[in-house]
């Protein structure tokens, strides 16, 4: 088995809304995959769906080799969640929910629960009632990270985590990604998929619209590049490749596909460099440019049907 | 005091915007059911002697202790048969209706946070109950001014002081839960709590009047309900009892706002501790955490139900006294066995009573399906863990199967002891207990039904509560109203022998099972094909 969740065409509708519209995931067993998208994209819908709460209308989901909907049961086994709100019963204590989910599950190390009380710095004899937004979030962690599962679906884990907890996750996810486990996570904070994730999915309006490494994400981006030339550069705009082209006697700016940096450089240097500065994308634009609803994908490749 | 009153005039159109459709239903359904059944008396009840006929029925410890104390038996008038037969349980719908409308809009609001959301904006501190309190009282005064119209309007042309006392009678005990409810509200720190607490004291007021009402009627003066059929409505109508109604709700109000002053945004009288750092060993599945979330529910009931129980079997005594008494009670009983039958039928009415109000239990167990469901706490126990929809449905089930068996034996054992230690026969404990638990069946009926509605219209799982409303009417009413034999069956309570007293018939109970089973496999089904939502 070397892909973990397999994911092509799925389709959801609640009544007119539709939430998925033909989406694509695919998550190779052992990595970090992150799941990327505006709000409302589908990726809890999705992660529903692959959960098996949800029946999708269209469309094949595999998980760990079964049906998600049909094999629910047998594949929890194998898989832990992490929701985005954690809703707790209010008169039970964390200490309980965690024991409790863990022993659904056949038991709970309780040597790793300590561990990971003590890491998140948990108080477990707290209602849930009475926990903090963030508290409510350690305890829906804490209970999946201490089980001994192949597959963490994680949506939105660390919202509502302080810095420190937020870097607390990280190390505990590295962990995981040593131990061989799969990750699919779903998160809103690009430095933490940055820094996590091997592998990323985006999606918009319930369809990918990209999807592979952080590098070859970033060689689908433009660099920025800022140069003083010693002649004013001629036949730059018939490039192809190039855009938002601003010159100004000698200075140029413009906006270059990373594939086409290697000739439109060649093209500089023929007119004589003098200075040059290039950005390389960031990873907010690179986001940005997928979300943002009115640019259409067009330098990037359109994965899937 | 102003600061704390701002923006209650825009919390007033927020509760009537969110209930334009509640209100208006129970206003409705009150005021058409009392008016829809006393219009049909004419046509039932056409001469002096038929209605003569029936006041001689309703003079027996049973009815005395179901409907009301009785006046007017002697001329027994169609304003005299709708205060005596119909007074009691408007008067109960009038508080169920005030409890629910005040819960919903004070401690409800403020558990789920959003009353959090209210007050960050411009909003006093008194402002919520406040504009509770105001729409409590006008919904409450506008289900009596229509009552009233309905009455004087109806076929059986009830004359206007007497339907206006009436209908000021029933809007009394209304307006005497509103405050109940605002004081409830602020003890309790779950809305679930603050209802149940309400409805108990409501349930005592009935419990009180039915006691005075068969004995020296001393403690029908402790009760709301007691003053409201102390009016003695078109009979020889006296507004003097309202007064104690009236000085117990501006009490109650006063209490809830010092209350309210004293406690923080959340927070009820006591505060929860620290829970345990570890879960007790018995936690480990999903039954055990079914009867950990109703834990409270349960007790609650059971405990009610228990202290509910020992009354009614202390009532058994005076019922017997009552009937040697009472002139038209003898000759009644003489025929079935004196006023040992009379007891028995007392009891036996009351174990069919308490197991239809039981069935309030069942129903809120069973509903705890969906309020898990739509709280999202279900999610990651079957997105999460490896637990089937069924085995966590069936899990609840089983508690509210178990729950139900507790509460019902409850009542019985409760009544059968004490009433077995007034004849010194240990088997008459025996026989209350099984005049209790022989209803079981038509309760699971109504419980099977919430779980279809929750397989497969989660949406419209409310409808319970109406069924369970019909059931109670039917089983009220049938008889007074002369229904059809087959309305009348569509009660699952009409079909469960009442114990002791009857002769017991399997049939009927094996019927209802089946039902039942039936019922709650088609809701698993469903809910095995639906989405989780
Ligand atoms: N129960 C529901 N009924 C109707 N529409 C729904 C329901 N749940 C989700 N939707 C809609 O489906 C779409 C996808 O929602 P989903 O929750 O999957 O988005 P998301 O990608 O998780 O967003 P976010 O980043 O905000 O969590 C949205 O348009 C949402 O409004
Ligand atoms: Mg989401």
């Amino acid at each position: 088995m070397t892909t973990a969740i397999t994911v092509s065409g799925l389709e959801k509708h609640y009544g007119r809304t539709r939430a998925l519209d033909g989406l694509d995931l695919s998550v190779r067993t052992g990595e970090v995959h992150g799941f990327l998208g505006p709000n409302g994209a589908g990726k809890t819908t999705t992660i529903r769906i692959l959960l098996g709460l949800l029946r999708a209308d269209a469309g094949t989901a595999r998980l760990l080799d079964g049906d998600p909907w049909r094999d629910a049961t047998s594949l929890h086994r194998r898989l832990a969640y992490v929701p985005g709100d954690v809703t707790l019963w209010p008169t039970l204590s964390g200490g309980e929910v965690i024991d409790l989910l863990g022993r659904l599950r056949g038991g709970i190390d309780p040597q790793r629960r300590a561990e990971l009380l003590d890491r998140f710095d948990l108080d477990p004899r707290k209602r849930a009632r009475t926990y903090s937004k963030g508290n409510r979030q350690k305890v829906g962690l804490v209970a999946a990270l201490a089980s001994d599962v192949e597959l963490l679906v994680l949506d939105e884990p660390t919202s509502g985590l302080d810095p420190l907890m937020e870097e607390t996750f990280r190390e505990c996810i590295g962990e995981e990604r040593r131990n061989g486990r799969t990750v699919l996570l779903s998160s809103h904070i690009l430095a933490e998929v940055e820094a996590l994730c091997d592998r990323v999915t985006i999606v918009r309006d319930g369809r990918t619209v990209e999807s592979g490494t952080l590098a070859e994400l970033r060689h689908l981006t433009r660099t920025s590049i800022s140069a003083e030339l010693s002649t004013a550069p001629t036949g730059l705009g018939e490039l192809s490749g190039v855009h938002d082209l601003e010159t100004d006697g000698t200075h140029v700016r413009c906006e270059v596909d990373t594939t086409a940096l290697d000739g439109v450089l060649r093209h500089l240097s023929a007119a004589g460099v003098r200075n040059l500065t290039s950005q390389p994308p960031t990873l907010e634009e690179l986001f940005l440019r997928h979300y943002e609803q009115d640019r259409s994908p067009s330098s990037g490749v359109r994965t899937g049907a | 005091m102003m600061t704390t009153l701002s923006g209650t005039g825009s919390l007033i159109r927020l509760i009537l915007r969110r209930d334009r459709i509640r209100i208006p239903v129970w206003i409705l359904a009150i005021a058409a059911t009392v008016v829809s059944s006393v219009a049909s008396f004419p046509g039932i009840y056409a001469d002096a002697d038929d209605r003569q006929a029936r006041a001689a029925l309703m003079n027996n410890p049973a009815t005395v202790a179901l409907s009301g104390p009785g006046h007017g038996l002697d001329n027994y008038t169609f304003g005299a048969m709708t205060a005596n037969e119909l007074g009691g349980f408007t008067a109960v719908a009038f508080a169920l209706m005030s409890i629910l409308l005040v819960v919903r809009h004070t401690r409800a609001e403020e558990e789920s946070g959003r009353a959090e959301l209210i007050r960050a904006a411009v909003v006093g501190r008194h402002a919520a109950m406040t504009a509770t309190l105001t729409v409590g009282l006008g919904t409450n005064l506008l289900l009596g001014g229509i009552l009233a119209l309905g009455l004087v309007s109806s076929p059986a042309q009830l004359g206007l002081a007497g339907s206006l006392l009436f209908a000021a009678s029933m809007t009394a005990v209304g307006v005497v839960f509103t405050g109940m409810a605002a004081v409830t509200a602020q003890l309790m720190e779950h809305s679930r709590a603050a209802t149940g607490l309400a409805a108990a004291l409501l349930g005592l007021a009935f419990a009180l009047r039915a006691a005075g009402d068969i004995g020296t009627g001393t403690l029908s003066w402790l009760s709301p309900i007691g003053w409201a059929q102390a009016t003695r409505a078109y009979v020889d109508g006296r507004w003097w009892p309202l007064l104690p109604a009236l000085g117990l709700t501006v009490v109650l109000v006063i209490t809830a706002y010092v209350l309210r002053t004293r406690r923080d945004e959340g927070a009820g009288l006591v505060r929860a501790g620290l829970g345990r750092a570890e879960a007790s060993g018995w936690l480990a599945g999903p039954i055990a955490l079914a009867f950990r979330l109703q834990r409270g529910v349960l007790i609650g009931w059971m405990v009610a139900f228990v202290l509910f129980g020992l009354f009614i079997g202390s009532m058994a005594d005076q019922a017997a006294a009552f009937v040697a008494e009472n002139e038209m009670a003898r000759r009644y009983f003489s025929r079935l066995g004196g006023s040992a039958a009379a007891t028995e039928t007392l009891l036996a009415t009351y174990m069919s009573l308490m197991a239809m109000v039981g069935t309030g239990y069942a129903l809120q167990a069973t509903l705890l399906l969906r309020s898990e469901e739509a709280s999202g706490r279900l999610e990651p126990l079957l997105g999460g863990a490896p637990l089937s929809r069924l085995r966590w449905a069936s899990s609840h089930l089983v508690a509210t199967l178990a729950g139900s068996v507790l509460v019902l034996g409850g009542a019985g054992l409760g009544a059968g002891v004490v009433y077995a230690g007034t004849t010194g026969e240990v088997v008459d404990a025996a026989a209350v207990l099984a005049g209790a638990l022989t209803h079981l069946p038509a309760l699971w009926v109504l419980a099977g039904f919430a779980v279809t509605l929750f397989g497969l219209a989660p949406a419209a799982i409310g409808l319970v509560w109406a069924a369970l409303a019909g059931v109670v009417f039917l089983g009220m009413f049938g008889p007074l109203l002369q229904l059809p034999e087959w309305v009348s069956d569509l009660s699952p309570f009409a079909h469960t022998p009442q114990l002791p007293g009857a002769e017991f018939t399997a049939g009927p109970i094996i019927v209802l099972v089946a039902l039942a089973t039936a019922l709650v496999l088609a809701g698993l089904t469903g809910f095995r094909r639906r989405d989780v939502r």
